[in-house]
């Protein structure tokens, strides 16, 4: 009894999928013009050639990198040499690399969130956040060689000594740890104040109030209420930030002196590296290369693989982040 | 009546915390020491709260009233504006201890920004314009700071809105002075505790302090909240659409809450839902277009309304 029962139901659910399935086709095969279905395969080609382009590079990178990366390269200081195999490792460019991403976001952090925090709970004169919203937006789009132009410029001048290396005549050369963190931060600031904009910015209007009506001011709501709730936003932003930082090579030729050895300042230790010269990973790729004057594409291979690795972990942990989610409310 | 300097201290309890350690409570009875509170005269609005709260006060403790009450807030042709539109025009209404207030009436009558202003919150509004006065204990509420008053006058909102937090901390975040000198975690414990008590929720939490809030459910996100505003023991309780996006059990638990609470404060509650305005309130405000039409008790306002649009909209002929 009970089967029977069964197949009439499934022979029901049989008919009326055959009522609505073919129905549903037609109707779709009717809306969809030529054009249509051109912008269709078209979107589907250009996002497999997009995987495409991005698996062939880490695979490639991959598979060159592996090759040559070895304990010995990442543990010792490069040489100064003609020959590929006497040119050392590249230990000073990853130090480089992570001296000058932490530098930017020390400085690119906590200003770019006081920008964000400014803009969105204060914004008046409401001309002067609109300026300041289009300063922000100019120096994202302003390549990074500009900056390092203007960096430089700044930099150079005899106030500015204390942060740069000198020559002995008293000549600022302007480059410096110092000068090119200060220039990173400029690449990284955009990313932190759009983090942090949008961290806030998904704050619902009534847990400000919610603040405010236990009597608490701005600044405490500020302090205990919206920046504890915009943290993933902040974070986001900063570790975005800092992974342009890693990849930039335009402000590390020009404000970081480009010795492929980090060459300490003066003599006060700590600050002494700060205020001298050295490279990272991006450009010691790129002198290394066969495009640059070195002549090792062997260590170049090796660097750009640990640079590679490098970025895709920051971007492991931004999209952690942003998963994680905000904090929703009712 | 104006407003004297005679006249009570608005700091005592606002801001005892820092000087005791522990606020003192902010009763009726304690207030009523300090500054007995009268009536003004020609005040008019209707209702039956003629009655002067100090004789209610004085009268032997089993004579007294098994309702009393006492005013604490009032508003004089209270006007709110954003801009050019006018969401309150020239209310009168007084705010007593010991009854629940209910507002009542269609959307966009101003009765939730009647409620924001009675805590100066519409202030935070670039476009509000608000005049006549609104006092509370007889003074002006403009002479105190927002962060003053905003401790003596509470807020529930309408969605639960924990601060992303432990349990602990949201309530004791009102508690928590501003400057060097922070109480230390000991020191706000019965505080905290006695808050979570009075909003029904210290059995639910008790051994989970530093839990999330927001890993609550609803309504008991909204109990915490309420329990924060409890916390800075308020002597009035505003309360806007607090149970709209609750189940029916959530609202029944919050609605029993309230009522507990009425007696020792004063309690405005804007509501949608007339059958829960008719089973909380004491006295109802029905506003349509930003005009006060009615005020009156419950059962009154309820059964036999005076206003032909309140009798249309206790109906349900319309809103």
């Amino acid at each position: 009894m009970s089967s029977v029962t069964t197949k009439r139901r499934k022979a029901a659910v049989r008919q009326s999928r055959r009522n609505a399935g073919p129905s549903k086709k037609i109707k779709a095969k009717g809306i969809w013009s030529i054009g249509d279905r051109i912008g269709v395969v078209a979107a589907w080609v250009a996002g497999l050639l997009l995987c495409t382009i991005a698996a062939s590079i880490t695979l490639f990178m991959g598979w060159k990198g592996i090759q040559y990366v070895t304990w010995d390269v990442i543990s010792s200081s490069p040489e100064a040499s003609l020959e590929q195999s006497k040119v050392g490792g590249f230990l000073d460019p990853i130090i480089g690399t992570l001296l000058l991403t932490l530098l930017g976001g020390l400085i690119a952090t906590p200003v770019g969130v006081s920008v964000a925090l400014w803009l969105t709970e204060y914004g008046r004169p409401s001309p002067l956040a609109r300026f300041v919203e289009a300063g922000v937006e100019v120096i994202a789009g302003t390549p990074s060689i500009v900056l390092a132009i203007f960096g430089l410029l700044i930099y150079q001048q005899g106030v500015m000594s204390p942060f740069s290396f000198t020559a002995d005549g008293g000549e600022v050369f302007g480059r410096s740890f110092f000068a090119a963190g200060a220039a990173m931060s400029l690449i990284a600031l955009p990313f932190v104040v759009g983090g942090t904009r949008e961290g806030l910015n998904s704050i619902p209007k009534h847990i400000r109030e919610a603040s405010y009506a236990l009597g608490k001011d701005k600044a405490s709501t500020i302090r205990r209420v919206l920046l504890p709730s915009a943290r993933r936003g902040i974070a986001t932003g900063s570790t975005l930030g800092i992974a342009r930082i890693a990849g930039d090579t335009a402000i590390v030729v020009v404000l970081l002196g480009a010795s492929l050895q980090i060459a300490p300042e003066g003599n006060i230790p700590g600050i002494d590296v700060l205020r001298g010269t050295g490279s990272t990973l991006t450009s010691y790729v790129f002198q290394n290369s066969p495009a640059g004057e070195g002549n090792a594409p062997e260590k170049a291979y090796a660097a750009a693989f640990v640079l590679l690795m490098i970025v895709i972990v920051l971007n492991l942990v931004v999209s952690r982040l942003t998963k994680k989610g905000q904090h929703v409310w009712g | 009546m104006g407003v004297g300097p005679d006249q009570q201290v608005p700091e005592n309890g606002s801001n005892g915390l820092a000087s005791e350690g522990v606020p003192p409570l902010r009763r009726i009875v304690v207030d009523h020491e300090v500054a007995p509170i009268r009536v003004a005269d020609g005040y008019g609005v209707a209702g039956d709260n003629g009655q002067v709260a100090e004789e209610t006060f004085l009268l032997p403790e089993d004579q007294a009233p098994s309702h009393w009450f006492e005013e604490r807030m009032r508003t004089e042709s209270l006007s709110v504006a954003f801009g050019s539109k006018t969401a309150v025009n020239e209310v009168s209404l007084p705010v007593n201890s010991g009854q629940v207030l209910a507002l009542i009436g269609p959307s966009g009558c101003g009765k939730t920004t009647l409620l924001r202003s009675l805590n100066k919150l519409v202030d935070l509004t670039p476009t509000a314009v608000r005049s006549g006065r609104i006092l509370i204990d007889n003074q002006d509420i403009d002479l105190f700071d927002d962060t003053q008053l905003r401790r003596r006058v509470g807020m529930l909102f309408q969605q639960p809105n924990p601060f992303p937090m432990n349990i602990f901390d949201n309530i004791a975040y009102g508690l928590r002075e501003r400057g060097s000198k922070r109480p230390r975690k000991k020191e706000l414990e019965p505080l905290v505790v006695d808050a979570l008590e009075r909003a029904g929720l210290w059995d639910e939490v008790s051994d989970n302090l530093d839990h999330p809030a927001l890993s609550l459910s609803g309504g008991q996100q909204q109990r915490l909240c309420i329990a924060r505003s409890l916390a800075v023991l308020p002597e009035v309780l505003l309360l806007d659409e607090p149970c709209s996006a609750l189940d029916p059990i959530s609202t029944a638990i919050i609605e029993e809450t309230v009522v507990g609470l009425k007696d020792e404060m004063a309690i405005v509650i804007v509501t949608h839902n007339l059958q829960q305005a008719e089973r909380v309130a004491d006295q109802v405000a029905f506003m349509y277009l930003g005009d006060l039409v009615e005020y009156g008790a419950a059962e009154q306002v309820f059964n036999a309304p005076m206003a032909e649009r309140t009798k249309d909209y206790v109906r349900g002929d319309f809103g």
